[in-house]
């Protein structure tokens, strides 16, 4: 009995953290088509920030939920202003262009921040659940995606903002002849996925070794959920990350981790085959 | 006509062979000045930087102490630098160059056994000397090739004894990296955990880029083990220790290792995450001797705030340095065979972590080994080995009575 | 005009090709000789990404899965084989039948785009992972070691197989590395040159309307698809002799360099992909020995700089630059006080 409730939550908390670390990647893939290969390297610097503020004295949770995606918000105001506003509607450019942004970052955060940052514990403690130990700061990270989840549906279902957006990801000339000019809508996404890039980093950070080269292992993942979500952002996200994280806990614990990830990877290549629009291309076709 | 055909190709062959050999003798020419070129090459970018970085900067503090010294046989050492950015290709790249175009006298480097397999080959067919500084899984026998690191018998013979007898433990739970150096570790694990009457309870090998470490967890929790062996390396495996402890599991089930610290990972994780764990290594910077003091003092006075902090393989760098330097003094030349028969003479260098020996057998280092533990980001040393032998590569490599053997062998544990 | 350029583009190739051949080698120093094998190689992997991205506008993350598969089995069959030309065969012919398999998947499943770089990227990924897992000792193929995160060092070299059995000298591996990248080349261009190259442009420039003209794109993708890697395993098997083979043939650093060769070379030529590849390459090796600035930093605004300042690619700046000299030419003759405005510009 223990166990069960123990597996649980443990895929509860593998789809929440696979969805969080999608979220900032979904909504810039989703509104703007562009492919962000720097998104691990947002993570990183969300969780350098986390970790040197909260060494710097910051209690914990500001440094995560507010400094971190504000601070990695704000590179990516930059980075959208000097780089990627120059190349939308060129994909395959925007594709280099972040590639080589991800080199950059890793090299700048190697050279300003090194291998030797000193990390932050996970708060909270833990309960005892029969014969297991379980981290509460697991549950807190399931609370806090489905919060985000929740927040970006009222941002985008209930406000003026939201409504634009959604617009213009549907049809941008249209958007733009109704007077939403899409380059300022572009410059509130991409800061927006970066803020959300930096939050997920900030979460992770209590949980993984926080070092330059630590995006490398997120990209990738993300990005194939991601396009399996398909179109729609909130809707693709939760259902990718539920399936494949879901599916790819389970055959870790019913194996090993290299099954899982395999297992993963192939249940997403199934699942393109078959709904080649992503899992939301067919069935939903509303923006949210 | 056909005799001119063969007259023609002949000479043309010659032409190209004289042009292929044009370089190489300015090449030598150049070697003759009042400098001896060594050339270094390890990753201090891309993913492997944080092993590779104390590593060079050990080395350039020892070619620094003896060009200050008057340098070898009166010359002075020039250094040559090249940064493989942790891609093999890059590897076999600068190992051609440096070996052909400036015919250094002997190379050091490599940080991963991948890398290290890939110049080795090459090193051994151009004449090169080649010191590798890092711990491995141990077993590569090659006559022009020197190991200064330790490998996993020399530490885990000495460590495993001493855990199972801190922790009154018998009941060993091990994970470990999947690739080569874990899968092989975790035979001297099980080897040495049964030779002192326990047993290994399960093992789990986890690739390189996993980061939740939450089915496992939960695995040793069933298991119920009395120590906890990790073999993990890099910085996506720290994510175990920080999940480990936020399960509330920190200190509850005691851990040990041979490879936990050399990623920095005591430094990166809190203490509450870290505090307690016990490893094996040939150097620590913790250790409180005259030699060590004096060397970390050097260290600090040429980096300043810059000082990285220096693990195993750093050291062994240094020590690399040393032997090689002896060897070329004993030798009277930078000759390749008579360096390498002066270093197979069994001539000590006592190192910031105590004496270092060259096996001429295995050409790997006979070394002390100094069991510590874990305590606020910093290694508090408990007890010290003298003279470990690398007895898991002697099982195979006899250098001596097969001089010409040039393989990596798979080591199993028939010990 | 255009038939013009690529006359003119195939002769400096088959000059540049011969001059490799049959000078180069003989003038330079032995470790460039190393090296050059080693950006050869990867160049022909270039120019296959180039073919079926460039022409047969096949979006593919996937050439790694074919360069790292051709190099394993070469690898496998070269320790097994007592001849390694054997294994070299072989080695082209896997790939091209994985392609086949994976290509039928999703051609006939009618997946385009990004879709199907997302597919392509994910099949390399397990193979990553799957090689990275076999470092225990049952991944044993007969005499062959897998040996994971490792990869298989000592893989017996390429050998002529009417010769005595010697492996091929560094020399020799330089030639043949050459002579295939010119072989793959022309081959290429004659394939492109075909009724059957021109309907895959045709494909490119618009789906639909090849369809309705009744041609079926999904087997014209798919063959194409085919002999890209094809050309992909031609360079693994050739990597796996001047380097050796391990995992990092199929990461996701691989699949990213071959995208930005082409990008950075010229998407929809053969040759600029091919110079971007050697270009990125000996900028990379350059790094790496001034030890100034992080290389991985140098090389990160080094790509950022080019995508935002030579959108096209090199080849096509290389190429037009005389015509627009020609041009500012003409207009300074003509109206000196438009040439101004233009530069202002």
């Amino acid at each position: 009995m223990d166990y069960i409730i123990v597996l649980i939550l443990q895929v509860l908390y593998s789809v929440a953290s696979l969805a969080l670390v999608c979220a900032g990647l979904a909504v810039v893939f989703g509104m703007m088509r562009v492919i962000n290969l720097a998104h691990g390297e947002f993570i990183m610097l969300g969780g350098f920030t986390t970790v040197l503020s909260a060494n710097a004295g910051v209690p914990l949770m500001i440094a995560i939920l507010v400094i971190a995606p504000l601070a990695v918000g704000i590179a990516g105001y930059l980075i959208e202003r000097l780089v990627v506003r120059h190349l939308y509607g060129r994909m395959v450019d925007t594709m280099l262009a972040t590639w080589g942004l991800s080199l950059l970052l890793v090299g700048l955060a190697t050279m300003v921040f090194g291998n030797q940052v000193a990390g932050v514990a996970a708060p909270f403690g833990s309960v005892t659940i029969g014969a297991y130990g379980v981290s509460l700061y697991d549950v807190f990270v399931i609370g806090i995606t489905i919060a985000v989840l929740v927040a970006s549906y009222f941002v985008l279902a209930h406000t003026n903002l939201g409504l634009i957006a959604r617009g213009a990801m549907q049809n941008p000339e249209m958007a733009s002849s109704l007077g939403a000019s899409p380059a300022r809508i572009y410059s509130v996404t991409f800061t927006a996925g970066a803020a959300l890039s930096g939050l997920a980093g900030g979460i992770l950070a209590p949980l993984s070794g926080v070092v330059p080269t630590m995006g490398a292992a997120f990209v990738a993942k993300a990005f194939i959920t991601v396009i399996t979500g398909g179109a729609s952002i909130l809707t693709g996200t939760i259902t990718a990350s539920g399936i494949l994280g879901g599916i790819s806990t389970l055959t870790t614990f019913a194996i090993n981790p290299v099954i899982g990830d395999v297992a993963l990877l192939l249940t997403a290549i199934i699942l393109l085959r078959f709904l080649p629009y992503g899992i939301t291309g067919r069935f939903f076709r509303g923006a949210n | 006509m056909k005799q001119s055909r063969r007259t023609f190709l002949k000479s043309t062959v010659a032409v190209g062979a004289a042009s292929l050999a044009g370089p190489a003798l300015i090449g030598t020419a150049h070697a003759a000045d009042d400098t001896i070129k060594i050339a270094n090459i390890t990753d201090v970018s891309g993913g492997l930087d944080i092993y590779g970085q104390p590593q060079v900067a050990c080395l350039e503090l020892a070619v620094d102490e003896v060009n200050a010294n008057g340098g070898v046989l009166g010359k002075q050492v020039e250094l040559i630098k090249y940064d493989p950015q942790s891609n093999i290709q890059l590897y076999t790249q600068y190992a051609t160059e440096a070996a052909t175009r400036e015919q250094v006298s002997a190379v050091f480097g490599g940080v991963t056994s991948a890398s290290r397999e890939a110049i080795r080959p090459l090193l051994r067919r151009y004449n090169t000397l080649y010191f590798y500084p890092t711990l491995y899984e141990g077993g590569v026998c090659d006559r022009n090739f020197f190991c200064n690191g330790s490998t996993p018998a020399q530490t885990i013979e000495v460590l495993m004894p001493f855990v199972m007898e801190k922790f009154s433990g018998k009941k060993v739970y091990v994970i470990a990296a999947d690739y080569n150096y874990g899968w092989i570790s975790a035979k001297w694990v099980k080897h040495y955990t049964e030779a002192n009457g326990g047993e290994v309870l399960d093992t789990e090998y986890f690739p390189l880029d996993v980061t939740d470490f939450g089915a496992t967890i939960k695995n040793i929790q069933a298991a119920k083990p009395d120590i906890l062996f990790t073999l993990l390396v890099g910085g996506n495996h720290m994510s175990f220790f920080r999940q480990w402890a936020s399960a509330g599991l920190a200190g509850k089930i005691p851990m040990a290792s041979s490879d936990f610290g050399v990623g920095n990972e005591h430094i990166v994780l809190t203490p509450e995450e870290s505090n307690g764990m016990v490893a094996a290594y040939a150097y620590m910077q913790e250790l409180e001797t005259t030699a060590n003091t004096a060397f970390l003092e050097r260290l600090r006075a040429k980096f300043g705030d810059d000082t990285p902090y220096v693990n195993e393989l750093a050291v062994s760098a240094y020590n690399a340095f040393y032997h090689w330097v002896g060897g070329v003094e004993r030798a009277g030349t930078t000759d390749r065979l008579a360096v390498i028969k002066a270093l197979e003479d069994g001539t000590p260098f006592n190192g910031p972590g105590g004496r270092s020996v060259i096996d001429p057998r295995t050409h790997h280092a006979i070394l002390d080994v100094h069991i510590g533990e874990v305590e606020n980001n910093a290694f508090r040393v408990l007890e010290s080995h003298s003279q470990r032998p690398p007895s898991d590569t002697a099982q195979f490599c006899d250098l001596l009575s097969n001089p010409n053997d040039n393989q990596q062998y798979v080591i199993g544990t028939k010990a | 005009m255009m038939l013009k350029k690529t006359a003119c583009e195939m002769l400096t190739v088959l000059v540049i090709g011969l001059i490799a051949v049959f000078v180069f080698p003989n003038y330079v120093a032995f470790y460039t000789v190393i090296s050059s094998t080693i950006y050869v190689s990867l160049a022909i992997l270039a120019l296959s990404l180039a073919l079926v991205w460039g022409y047969g506008g096949i979006l593919c993350f996937g050439q790694a899965a074919f360069f790292g598969l051709a190099g394993y089995t070469y690898a496998v069959g070269a320790f097994n084989f007592e001849v390694t030309a054997y294994a070299a065969v072989i080695a082209v012919i896997v790939p091209v039948i994985f392609s086949a398999v994976l290509g039928y998947f999703m051609f006939y499943g009618r997946l385009n785009d990004v879709y199907l770089g997302v597919i392509t990227l994910t099949v390399t990924l397990i193979l990553f992972k799957l090689a990275n897992s076999t470092a225990g000792d049952i991944y044993t193929i007969g005499n062959a070691r897998l040996g994971g995160f490792n990869g298989m060092p000592g893989t017996p070299l390429l050998a002529n197989p009417f010769g005595n059995g010697e492996p091929l000298s560094p020399h020799a591996l330089f030639v043949l590395a050459t002579v295939l990248l010119l072989l793959s080349y022309f081959g290429c261009r004659w394939l492109l040159s075909t009724r059957f190259g021109r309907v895959m442009v045709a494909i490119r420039e618009n789906e639909t309307r090849a369809e309705l003209l009744g041609y079926d794109s999904r087997r014209y993708k798919l063959i194409f698809f085919c002999v890209g890697a094809g050309i992909a395993g031609i360079s693994g098997m050739l990597f796996a002799n001047a380097v050796f083979v391990s995992p990092t043939m199929f990461s996701l650093n691989y699949t990213a360099q071959i995208l930005i060769w082409v990008i950075v070379g010229g998407l929809g030529t053969l040759m600029g992909p091919v110079i971007g590849c050697i270009v990125l390459q000996v900028i990379t090796a350059y790094l790496g020995k001034t030890g100034l600035i992080d290389p991985s930093a140098a090389l990160g605004l080094i790509l950022i700089v080019f995508v935002l300042l030579v959108p096209k690619g090199l080849l096509p700046l290389l190429t037009e630059l005389p015509d627009r000299i020609r041009q500012r030419k003409k207009l300074l003759s003509a109206e000196p006080a438009a040439s101004d405005k233009g530069e202002q510009q």
